[in-house]
């Protein structure tokens, strides 16, 4: 077995997760919980239940009988939807948490990069904050001085580093923290998602720095939902679902299935998706009941594609037969800026409703977004008097990938464009 | 969670091995682990001090100023309206040798306890061992006890006092002061992370413990059973202890410290106990 750098056995965590969130409808109702709690705390401290037990009843298992093993000198992605077990996971083989039950054996110095920049401290300047973090990630002293140039360099500050990192700019401050962290040299390296940090050409540089750290015969666990940083880097993936580990396999193949498994979930291209849970603004005379998102590929389980058609399927409860003025969907992306808005103002004909359910499609010819991750908004109103009803977070969607060749070019920028060169004179 | 210092013979890359599982039970104290990460401890006590004073107009200078208008406020109140006894040496020493330790006890007890919790970043996302930081509070809070010391040297210096061999005591004393705020720290960092109250209780506890505390008189007030039971406050073996050696009171603390010597281990072992009981739900409930 020596050449085994982890192996997982059976490994489960289980969290307990609070009460849903109260509702409180009047501030009354509030006020009386605030003064009355300490009360029923001190009741059930009394009563010698565990501080809160009843209100944190209900159990979750973010991971459950999760096992496998990984060969010194691998690089495994890890793929899966959110709340999939992915993070408890990385969480437990840095040993941050403890796991609920199975083990891990881990044969060699572990180096987790959860999330650049933890533990930098504002007040300390750039120098200063380069030991504290080296220090925390597990960097020995002698190691941060002999790699303190190279560190400085990569992030590009040198002119700023005996500057407090609270005057720095944010690009700043994140291309110092993620330097730090990209120079340990643990025999371990457990990575989420802190490619996704700075601008464009500093991510494409970090990726970059991630591929060399992969060839140097270090073992490698790679979280992310970026398909492309992960068919890059990792020949290997894990793909769990549910805090289950369904497939380990070649990463295009996990990949495949991972979409496969994707659209197979209510919350996949063609099917319903309830929308009563949802926050929501508005009147509620008319109501969004459900949605439904699709593009045209069959071989793509209809995910939709960049540059593809895009469809948005509604039922609409109304309390009344009326028409609105205003109906739209609104495409987000991860930060919650507004990239897209179809809204039906804009044909300046209203849409009639009976009462009831109503079922209104809508298409998009051309879906201009690169692959990634959106979420979908949803808007009824009647402009300027009434808001029916907006629900800013009705669905996450994921544009896949389809070309394998342009990998890099298409996943710059949000907006993929289609363009030639048309001259190329040189001057003198 | 184990560790196992297994030597791997077939592998140069796999020095060693982690086991990683549920740990049940009381678990072993692993001081070891602390020993390991002593430079990270060393940082942070660096951190605390470089951070402490930043944008500060007098910085450091505050460590001295604390105590000494204690010290002025006591002395006013206490040693000239309320003609408080002093075992016979002038008042202001008197309470000044027992505000040194005092503040370095309350302050290490106030940073510590929410040092967990004001790193609640770093506890989710890094492992370490969690013990390392309220004892870098505590260790942080001696440089500005050596700087109230200073201040001391020099009362003592104008008072004319001339230390006898009693002083070869003085390091015990300050031993068993860091040795009681780093217990309790223990026990009440711990308790934050899970039950905040315990950033509110904190200024009324070091409140009423001063007032426990023979700072402001002294305990030679007492008579002799209750004196020695009085010792069960560790903090009064060692401001009682602080003045004996340095100052050379003539009523010698005697049993009373050994009774508050031994209160003090018992905090800081049960502490450290508890504190590594409560370590491993620290990331999911901070």
């Amino acid at each position: 077995m020596s050449d085994i750098a982890i192996s997982v056995k059976g490994l489960s965590k289980k969290y307990h997760i609070g009460e849903k969130h109260k509702r409180f409808n009047r501030f009354g109702d509030q006020m009386v919980d605030i003064v009355m709690s300490p009360f029923r705390r001190a009741g059930r401290l009394l009563s010698g239940q565990a501080a809160g037990a009843s209100e944190l009843d209900q159990e979750f298992w973010a991971l459950r009988d999760v096992s496998f093993n990984i060969k010194h000198g691998e690089i495994i992605g890890i793929i899966g939807h959110n709340g999939a077990g992915k993070s408890t996971l990385l969480k437990i083989l840095s040993r941050i948490t403890e796991p609920t039950a199975g083990y891990a054996d881990v044969y060699g110095k572990v180096g987790s990069l959860l999330e650049v920049g933890t533990g930098f401290h504002p007040e300390l300047t750039g120098r200063e904050n380069v030991y504290l973090n080296g220090s925390i990630l597990g960097m020995r002293r002698l190691e941060i001085e002999k790699k303190f140039d190279e560190i400085v360099d990569f992030a590009e500050i040198e002119k700023f580093i005996d500057t407090p990192v609270k005057h720095y700019s944010s690009g700043m401050y994140v291309r110092l923290a993620f330097s730090v962290a990209a120079h340990m040299e643990p025999e371990i390296l457990l990575i989420d998602e802190v490619l996704a940090v700075g601008d464009v050409a500093f991510q494409k540089k970090s990726l970059g720095k991630m591929e060399n750290v992969s060839q140097q015969g270090r073992t490698v666990i790679f979280v992310s939902h970026n398909m492309n940083a992960l068919q890059r880097l990792c020949p290997q993936s894990i793909l769990l679902d549910h805090g289950q580990l369904v497939t380990q396999d070649k990463t295009d193949k996990v990949i495949e299935q991972y979409l496969s498994v994707a659209s197979s979930k209510a919350t996949g291209p063609g099917s319903w998706i309830d929308l009563s849970g949802q926050k929501r603004e508005g009147t509620g005379k008319i109501r969004f009941e459900s949605i439904k998102y699709a593009g045209n590929n069959p071989s793509l389980s209809y995910h939709p594609y960049a540059n593809g058609p895009f469809e948005v399927s509604v039922n609409l409860i109304s309390k009344a037969a009326c028409s609105v003025g205003s109906m739209a969907v609104i495409i987000f992306d991860r930060y919650g800026t507004k990239l897209v808005n179809a809204d039906t103002l804009s044909h300046g004909e209203p849409i009639n409703l009976q009462e009831g359910r109503n079922t209104i499609t809508l298409r998009m010819d051309q879906l201009h977004l690169n692959p990634g991750m959106y979420t979908i908004g949803l808007w009824v109103a009647d402009p300027p008097i009434e808001i029916y009803d907006y629900i800013s977070s009705a669905t996450l969607f994921e544009v896949v990938e389809t070309e394998k060749e342009d990998i890099r070019v298409q996943s710059d920028g949000v907006v993929p464009v289609k363009f030639q060169v048309v001259d190329a004179v040189e001057k003198s | 969670m184990k560790i196992n210092n297994n030597q791997l013979s077939t592998t140069s890359k796999a020095g060693f091995m982690i086991r990683i599982e549920p740990s049940s039970g009381w678990t072993s104290l692993k001081l070891k682990d602390i020993w390991e990460y002593r430079e990270l401890l060393g940082i942070f006590v660096w951190r605390d001090l470089k951070v402490r004073y930043r944008q500060t107009v007098i910085g450091a200078l505050w460590a001295i100023i604390q105590p000494l208008l204690t010290m002025v406020v006591f002395n006013v109140f206490f040693g000239r309206l309320g003609k408080i006894p002093s075992d016979g040496i002038p008042y202001p020493i008197f309470s000044y040798a027992a505000l040194v330790p005092w503040t370095f006890f309350a302050s290490s007890i106030n940073l510590a306890s929410n040092s967990l919790v004001n790193n609640s970043d770093m506890i989710k996302k890094i492992y370490f061992p969690r013990l390392t930081m309220p004892f870098a509070s505590v260790l942080a809070c001696l440089v500005d006890f050596v700087l109230a010391f200073i201040i001391l040297l020099g009362m003592m210096f104008y008072y004319g006092f001339i230390p006898t061999l009693n002083i070869l005591w003085f390091p015990f004393f300050v031993l068993l002061a860091m040795v009681t705020a780093l217990g309790v720290s223990l026990w009440l960092s711990a308790m934050n992370v899970q039950f905040r109250d315990v950033r509110y209780m904190i200024p009324f506890i070091t409140q009423i413990w001063l007032f426990a505390t023979p700072v402001a008189y002294p305990s030679s007030l007492l008579t002799e059973p209750w004196r020695t039971l009085y010792g069960l406050n560790p903090m009064v073996g060692v401001v009682e202890g602080f003045r004996w050696a340095l100052l050379n009171t003539d009523t010698s603390p005697g049993p009373m410290i050994f009774v508050s010597f031994f209160v003090a281990l018992m905090i800081l072992v049960s502490g450290i106990y508890y504190f590594r009981r409560m370590e491993k739900m620290f990331a999911d409930v901070i």
